[in-house]
């Protein structure tokens, strides 16, 4: 496995691990008991049935023990997403056009692409307004998408740690060529990033924590 | 004696009885004594006719999808066309299939039996919720033949585009607005039939838990109902006039629509799933032999979820730049939604401890259920979880999810339902073996079809794309393969029961050894279900009743 292209998908992948691991667990429990079940009261057995209609204290444990799962669940899934939707210090603002069917990509400069060039370790800040219909501008590499609604203005934040290209996806079915919407982003190192830019862009460092 | 009179009524059942078949509830005979016929029997059995035909068309839909899918570069259809067809196949499948679904076929043939009563509170109203039905399915189909071609938005009909396309969408969504209103209507019928119509001794906690799930459910429709059918009216009226109420181009906001929308449709996933779990929990005692485990628990978990269910729409709406606040709010709530479904499979796990089990077509069905709807159910988890759902909403990962509860949940039990009541709806048995290779296939091809998309989904494959990125090629040809097995299973599952119905051997009238009042009654039933309405004396599954019956 190539490294974790952002810092956010990360923390996805454990929320992601986390709750399948559990899931995992639970569906393999409620499975083999029942199948275990089945032979071991097997009609063809012949003893009589028992009528148990109720068992206060094993029906108060599986009440609580997954309510406390589901919240643990809530929590990781929550913090997650915060940290994700806090807006970086000093972005590198690029505002984004969608139109049916093609996102269009615009710097400070004036400069304008169809595939989204970025500096790595640098904050981004996607400025994303639609033309026409709703679209959801989606990079599931980094394992986020915000849509973008029609009439109003949407922002979507990432910070990419790792060079190379990874693909934009049209996740909001937007009519006849929705599934044709790809593009890329390539995230260049910044000398790179200078020279396709053509002058200064004002690289503004985050610091990227080690793991 | 069981159940009170009933079995003294029911003793010497004579040959002369005629069911409802052969008793015409009008004066008519033929063709009109169906058309214009009041028994709630014979309307589950019209209702039966265009449900299944949906559900088949529906599937070949489906089938048809997956073709294109076999391969990526769109090979087969336009993108206009697979667009239309993904469009074509939600609406069947959700508005003509899975929300009428167990209600209005099993709904109206046992719950009036189940409660000791002849018919449901409004017959004639019955009937006129049926013709509604047809109505909103005429519509349907008319609108796919006119000028402007079937309607492609998707089966969440979100604006702008659904103002924006050129195709017959006006039409479309005022099907669905009358079909909804036949959804109202037998809402209406079974709040009243489970209040008014009761047999004697048959207090609320008596009921069988399939009554209950569908009485839950019958609020569910009416209270529900009407946001979609005004949401449904105020679209049409902004696409007919450009009244701008959703369309930012006239002033409105299409976040208000999203909003108005999963109002309805959120618990309508609910009235999909409630009265499979009543299934459920009627077919699981009978084949175990013992009384449900925690019978009032899981009867109020069914009015928890109808009503908890109207406060978690918020959870589609996820990436559409919702605050953040409301986020977490609908995140939560929609984790502790999930409890009460959770408790219900561990409550029918529960109920096959000390039983006396055994595993006929219908209880293996179930078991089928409750490995897929788990699956489906856990899922969903991930996708309430805010990371993980920004992630994954719009990709298959949510098309395999919303498969595994809807199908893989309320239309297994839907199959299940059939397999289980079908000898005491037609008064003949199929042939058993031929079902339990079909629980086999079915299981096999549903997963082939099904578990791909999650892995798909994760990795980033999104959804209503008629083409591909090669690098998903493998998991789409499994999946193409799976819908093979699957839907020939289903051609398969119809067949025999035709050929059961014709050829089958004779129920007896009660081939499984169930308790509850339809298995006191001939197979099929007569038109009045019972000479003497009943006396409930028993709790509805009380299996010392069975020694008695088989004396009766
Ligand atoms: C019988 C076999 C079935 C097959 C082969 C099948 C296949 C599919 C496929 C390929 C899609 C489109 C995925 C996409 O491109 O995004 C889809 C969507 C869908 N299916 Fe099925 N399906 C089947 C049964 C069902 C059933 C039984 C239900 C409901 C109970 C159902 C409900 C839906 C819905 C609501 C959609 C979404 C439509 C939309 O995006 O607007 N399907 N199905
Ligand atoms: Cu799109
Ligand atoms: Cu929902």
């Amino acid at each position: 496995m190539s490294p974790a292209p952002t810092a956010h998908v990360e923390s996805v992948d454990f929320v992601m691990l986390y709750i399948v691991a559990i899931s995992v667990i639970l569906l393999i429990g409620i499975t083999v008991t029942m199948i275990y079940f089945v032979f071991k009261f097997n009609r063809k057995k012949g003893h009589q049935p028992v009528d148990i209609h109720g068992n206060l204290l094993l029906e108060v444990v599986w009440i609580v023990i997954p309510t406390l799962l589901v919240l643990s669940m809530f929590y990781f899934g929550y913090t997650s997403y915060r940290e994700y939707r806090i807006k970086p210090d000093n972005p590198l603002v690029v505002d984004v056009t969608a139109r049916m069917w093609q996102f269009t990509f615009k710097y400070g400069n004036g400069k304008m692409t169809d595939t989204l060039y970025v500096p790595v370790n640098t904050a981004i800040d996607l400025e994303m307004k639609s033309m026409d219909v709703n679209h959801c501008l989606y990079i599931p590499a980094f394992r986020i998408k915000e849509d973008i609604i029609y009439g109003q203005t949407h922002h979507l934040y990432f910070t990419p740690k790792e060079v190379g290209d990874y693909d934009i996806a049209c996740a909001e079915y937007c009519g006849l060529n929705h599934a044709k919407m790809y593009t890329k982003v390539k995230v260049i190192n910044d000398d790179q990033f200078t020279k396709w830019y053509g002058g200064n862009w004002q690289p503004v460092k985050t610091e990227i924590p080690k793991e | 004696m069981a159940n009170g009179t009933i079995a003294m009524t029911d003793l010497p059942v004579p040959k002369a009885e005629k069911s409802f078949f052969e008793q015409s509830t009008n004066k008519h005979s033929g063709i009109l004594s169906w058309l214009l016929t009041t028994d709630h029997k014979r309307i589950g059995l019209m209702y039966m006719f265009g449900i299944i035909s949906f559900f088949l068309v529906g599937a070949i839909i489906g089938l048809l999808m997956r073709l294109e899918l076999l391969s990526p570069g769109g090979k087969i259809f336009s993108a206009q066309t697979y667009n239309s067809l993904f469009t074509l196949h939600g609406v069947i499948m959700i508005f003509l299939f899975i929300i009428p679904g167990i209600p209005a076929i099993f709904g109206n043939f046992f719950l009036p039996i189940q409660i000791g009563a002849r018919d449901v509170a409004f017959p004639r109203l019955n009937l006129l919720s049926w013709y509604v039905y047809i109505v909103g399915a005429i519509l349907a189909l008319t609108s796919l033949f006119l000028p402007g071609g079937p309607i492609d938005t998707g089966w969440t009909f979100y604006i702008p585009y659904s103002v924006r396309s050129g195709s017959n969408v006006s039409l479309a969504i005022f099907a669905a607005f009358i079909l909804g209103f036949s959804s109202i209507l037998t809402g209406i019928n079974f709040v009243t039939t489970t209040h008014r119509l009761r047999a004697p001794g048959m207090s609320f906690f008596k009921m069988p838990l399939f009554v209950w799930a569908t009485y839950a459910t019958a609020w569910i429709q009416i209270i529900a109902t009407p946001v979609i059918a005004i949401t449904i009216l105020l679209v049409i009226i902004e696409r007919a006039f450009g009244v701008g109420i959703f369309d930012p181009a006239l002033g409105g906001d299409p976040v208000l629509y999203q909003h108005m929308f999963w109002i309805y449709s959120h618990p309508a996933v609910y009235i999909m799933i409630l009265p499979a779990m009543g299934v459920v929990s009627e077919i699981i005692p009978t084949f175990a032999r013992r009384t449900i485990f925690g019978y009032k628990q899981i009867a109020y978990s069914s009015l928890a979820i109808a009503f908890i269910g109207y406060l978690v729409w918020g959870h589609h709406m996820f990436s559409s730049g919702q605050s953040d606040t409301s986020n977490w709010i609908f995140s939560l709530l929609t984790f502790l939604v999930a409890l009460p479904s959770g408790v219900k499979i561990f409550n029918w796990v529960a109920t096959m401890y000390k039983g006396s089990i055994d595993p006929q077509p219908p209880f293996l069905w179930v078991m089928s259920f409750i490995v897929l709807f788990s699956i489906g159910g856990l899922t969903g988890l991930v996708l309430g979880a805010l990371a993980t759902d920004i992630h994954l909403t719009d990709t298959y990962f949510v098309v395999a999810h919303f498969h595994y509860v809807m199908f893989g949940g309320t239309g297994t039990i839907f199959i299940a339902a059939f397999h289980y009541w079908f000898p005491k709806m037609f008064g003949k048995m199929y042939n058993l073996k031929f079902a339990k290779i079909a629980v086999v296939t079915y299981f096999i091809g549903f997963n082939m079809l099904y578990f791909p998309k999650f892995i798909m989904g994760y990795l980033g494959m999104p959804r209503r794309y008629y083409d591909y990125l090669p690098m998903y090629t493998p998991y789409q040809r499994i999946s193409t393969y799976g819908s093979w097995i699957l839907v020939s299973t289903l051609f398969f599952i119809v067949g025999y029961f035709i050929h059961a119905y014709f050829r089958g051997k004779k129920a007896t009238s009660n081939p499984w050894g169930g308790v509850t009042l339809e298995w006191h009654i001939p197979s099929p039933p007569p038109v009045e279900n019972f000479k003497v309405i009943p006396v409930i004396t028993h709790d509805p599954y009380d299996f010392s009743q069975l020694k008695e019956m088989k004396d009766e």
